[in-house]
């Protein structure tokens, strides 16, 4: 199995090392010609959306990677990676990949001030997230499967091979999220 | 606190392979933001122009932070004077995102730093070496940037600063543990901030490029010498056609190695800032807080 991870800009080495320690290949996703190899599964870290999101355009990865989301490739996006995911975003009436059906808000708990770390349910079982000036998803549409809810905001979905997170698995020690993902590509239909 | 210093580092985390950008009035924010800067640094003055007009240089004027505040969704760092720690205090007040404790403004202290551990907001400091990082870091810097020589267009301090720091580095993971604390004493930094550098082979903190960078090819020279993003200061909006100049730094730091696409990236990019060689300059800003 390999899995590709977007390496645009970002927090993607972190990505890289969690999967290394879990002995998965990996492929960094910088350009169109690295989409050439095959890939399992796809990976989109946390960094500025924004950034992310006018490389992709600028590289000529945007089409493509959607067209592989589209086609059932599973993914998985942390923070920003679920911004780019989302297809829509709150006061925006832009979108990047737009194959998740949710309405994200970015930067919802404000600046970096408030940013914090907790401990609460992802898919029932208790896990570390640390969000950094996190979004979290306002409204999921009704083939999204809310995954987890920390003080009544919505900040883990799935939809079919599409899982998102608003926080940082690749911050913790905890590899739940990852195995689960895992999951998702294994039982791939 | 710890929590907080860890969360700190790790927005720096988010920064990486990203640009930061100089930027002075909400609309050079917006073009910032759209030419994909992972942030920006607002400020009155950039350095070339602190530099041409002398006299003291002290932090922004908190409306014109916020007004970029405002204007863009990137996180938004400013600068407060060396040891100038109500400056500081001013900047955490107006949740700024990231304290930028200056070389280019005038220093306030000509001893101490701002002591960062006492703040909730994270610090960004300057560095000339791996003993200038691991002090900034002991005081609570959250990332550390090279100094470079700001507001020049030339390279060659930031170069000589990060490869002085490579080679630091380098040294640090050779020698035996029992060697560590003479090394520490020669560094003039605490033991167990070495300790780390000695068994991870890096900086505890996220290290990005700074002073000086002109060029998307400048850009790519960093990030190939190990700088982890870059700051560009006076070299996109001093330039012929900063968006241009500003897009294509951006992507020449994500595919640093791919000398094709910077060839194209350096194609007809207008005139890049005149620049000041290292001997004509009059204000050497990096030996300010060491």
């Amino acid at each position: 199995m390999r899995i590709g991870v977007l390496a645009v800009q970002g927090a993607f080495v972190e990505h890289i090392n969690k999967l290394r320690q879990l002995d998965t290949d990996c492929l960094e996703i910088r350009k169109r010609s690295d989409l050439s190899k095959n890939i399992n599964g796809l990976i989109l870290p946390g960094g500025e959306s924004t950034a992310m999101r006018k490389l992709l355009v600028e590289l000529e990865l945007l089409e493509p990677l959607k067209k592989m989301i589209t086609d059932g490739l599973p993914v998985f996006g942390t923070c920003a990676g679920m911004i780019l995911l989302a297809k829509e975003i709150s006061d925006s009436d832009t979108h990047c990949f737009g194959t998740l059906d949710i309405t994200v808000k970015r930067n919802a708990y404000g600046r970096q001030l408030g940013s914090f770390r907790c401990i609460d349910k992802f898919d029932g079982k208790l896990i570390e997230m640390p969000f950094i000036r996190a979004p979290y998803a306002r409204r999921i549409g009704e083939n999204v499967k809310n995954l987890a809810t920390h003080e009544d905001r919505i900040v883990a979905v799935r939809q079919d091979n599409q899982l998102a997170t608003a926080f940082h698995p690749e911050l913790t020690n905890d590899t739940y999220i990852y195995e689960y993902f895992f999951d998702i590509i294994a039982k791939k239909k | 606190m710890e929590e907080r210093y860890q969360l700190n580092k790790e927005l720096a985390q988010m920064l990486k392979g990203g640009v930061i950008m100089d930027v002075t009035t909400p609309e050079q924010a917006v073009i910032a933001e759209k030419a994909g800067a992972c942030a920006v640094m607002a400020l009155e003055r950039i350095p070339a122009d602190i530099r041409a007009a002398g006299g003291v240089s002290r932090m922004s004027d908190p409306a014109m932070i916020r007004s970029i505040q405002e204007a863009v969704s990137i996180p938004v760092m400013a600068k407060c004077r060396i040891g100038h720690f109500v400056e500081a205090q001013i900047l955490e007040a107006i949740e700024i995102d990231y304290i930028d404790e200056s070389e280019v403004l005038s220093p306030a202290d000509d001893i101490y730093h701002v002591d960062k551990s006492k703040f909730k907001v994270p610090f960004v400091c300057g560095a000339r070496d791996l003993g200038e990082a691991l002090r900034r870091i002991a005081e609570g810097a959250s990332m550390i940037r090279t100094k470079g020589e700001p507001g020049t267009g030339d390279i060659v301090q930031a170069v000589r600063h990060m490869r002085k720091m490579n080679s630091q580095i380098r040294h640090a993971m050779s020698i035996t543990e029992d060697e560590l604390y003479e090394e520490a004493k020669q560094l003039e930094v605490p033991y167990e901030l070495l300790k780390q550098v000695h068994d991870t082979g890096r900086l505890p903190v996220v290290n990005f490029a700074a002073g000086g960078v002109a060029t998307p090819a400048d850009a790519a020279l960093m990030m190939q010498l190990g700088a982890e993003g870059v700051f560009v200061g006076s070299g996109i909006f001093k330039s012929g056609d900063p968006v241009k100049r500003a897009s294509a730094i951006v992507q020449a730091v994500t595919n640093f190695n791919d000398a094709k696409l910077i060839a194209e990236l350096s194609s007809g990019l207008g005139e890049a800032m005149v620049g000041i060689n290292e001997n004509e300059i009059k204000i050497i800003m990096e030996e300010r807080g060491i």
